[in-house]
């Protein structure tokens, strides 16, 4: 069970043993900015189309009373 | 035990919980296959399919993980209904890297992605759970059914190869533009796969 395989790519030899932490702060440029790629993602507002797909799944609820929420529901945009 | 159905109750906490999970989607998907529609196609996708799927959902366990697995599944599927049979092969991300410049610049955003984006993509996808999606070794193995050695060898061998092109200064170049970053490694992909067929370096 404890086959310790190394991967090879430590050619530094800094340290025998490493962590994923460790790991990280040995690449402290682009380990930073592979969060800064991810995150930026994450704060983008979400675009409609995912809104309007998370709305479908409401309406696609199988009657459930009780559920008037919001009153009408207000499908069609008005344009002036 | 009444498993049968989720309550309405349930259904709700279930889509706030997606709904919370979907700007990690939309991140991971876009780590993936580098291609910001491309991404969120794959997302809708998974938002489908895990609410469709939401009864096999455990409360209590990783919604973000849970779903990450069925993005991963739809991402795999998508690359083999393109022409995406083959895994990218290393050698073309190291033939992409040719001169070294030898200089230490700070690393850009967009060369960090590019660079991504010529990983083969077992080793992106395992690099992006861990190193930016901040999962666990075990939580990563698990999300992509495979051993933890397996996974922690991807996330090496993906931090070396970075840690090169970025060292050297040296990334594929992909005109600029993320719609054609996705078709040239398409193209790049069939050069490989069609013309310069090598035998597979594993032994």
């Amino acid at each position: 069970m404890s086959t310790n395989k190394n991967p090879p790519s430590d050619r530094s030899g800094s340290k025998a043993r490493k962590s994923a932490a460790n790991d990280a702060a040995d690449a402290p440029g682009w380990a930073d900015g592979l969060k800064q790629l991810y995150d930026s993602v994450v704060d983008e507002p979400l675009p409609d189309s995912f809104l309007e797909l998370l709305d479908q799944f409401d309406e696609e609820e199988p009657g459930d009373d009780g559920t008037s929420q919001g009153g009408g529901s207000a499908s069609q945009e008005d344009h002036g | 035990m009444a498993a049968d159905k989720p309550t309405s109750a349930q259904r709700a906490q279930f889509k706030r919980d997606l709904t919370g999970v979907v700007p990690h989607l939309r991140a991971f998907a876009r780590g993936l296959c580098g291609h910001p529609d491309l991404a969120d196609d794959l997302v809708q996708e998974t938002l489908l399919k895990a609410w469709a799927a939401q009864d096999r959902f455990q409360p209590g366990t990783s919604i973000r993980a849970w779903t990450f697995v069925i993005l991963r599944n739809a991402y795999l599927t998508e690359m083999r209904r393109n022409r995406f049979r083959g895994e990218y092969d290393e050698t073309t991300a190291e033939r992409l890297l040719v001169a070294p410049a030898g200089q230490e610049e700070p690393v850009h955003l967009s060369d960090l992605h590019r660079a991504l984006q010529a990983l083969p993509a077992e080793r992106r996808e395992a690099l992006l759970l861990v190193g930016a999606g901040g999962f666990s070794y075990e939580e990563a193995a698990e999300i992509c059914d495979c051993a933890l050695g397996t996974i922690k060898s991807r996330v090496g061998r993906a931090r070396a190869t970075l840690n090169d092109m970025l060292s050297k200064g040296e990334l594929p170049d992909y005109d600029g533009s993320e719609d054609g970053a996705h078709s040239s490694i398409l193209e790049e992909l069939d050069t490989v796969v069609g013309g310069n067929a090598r035998a597979t370096p594993s032994e």
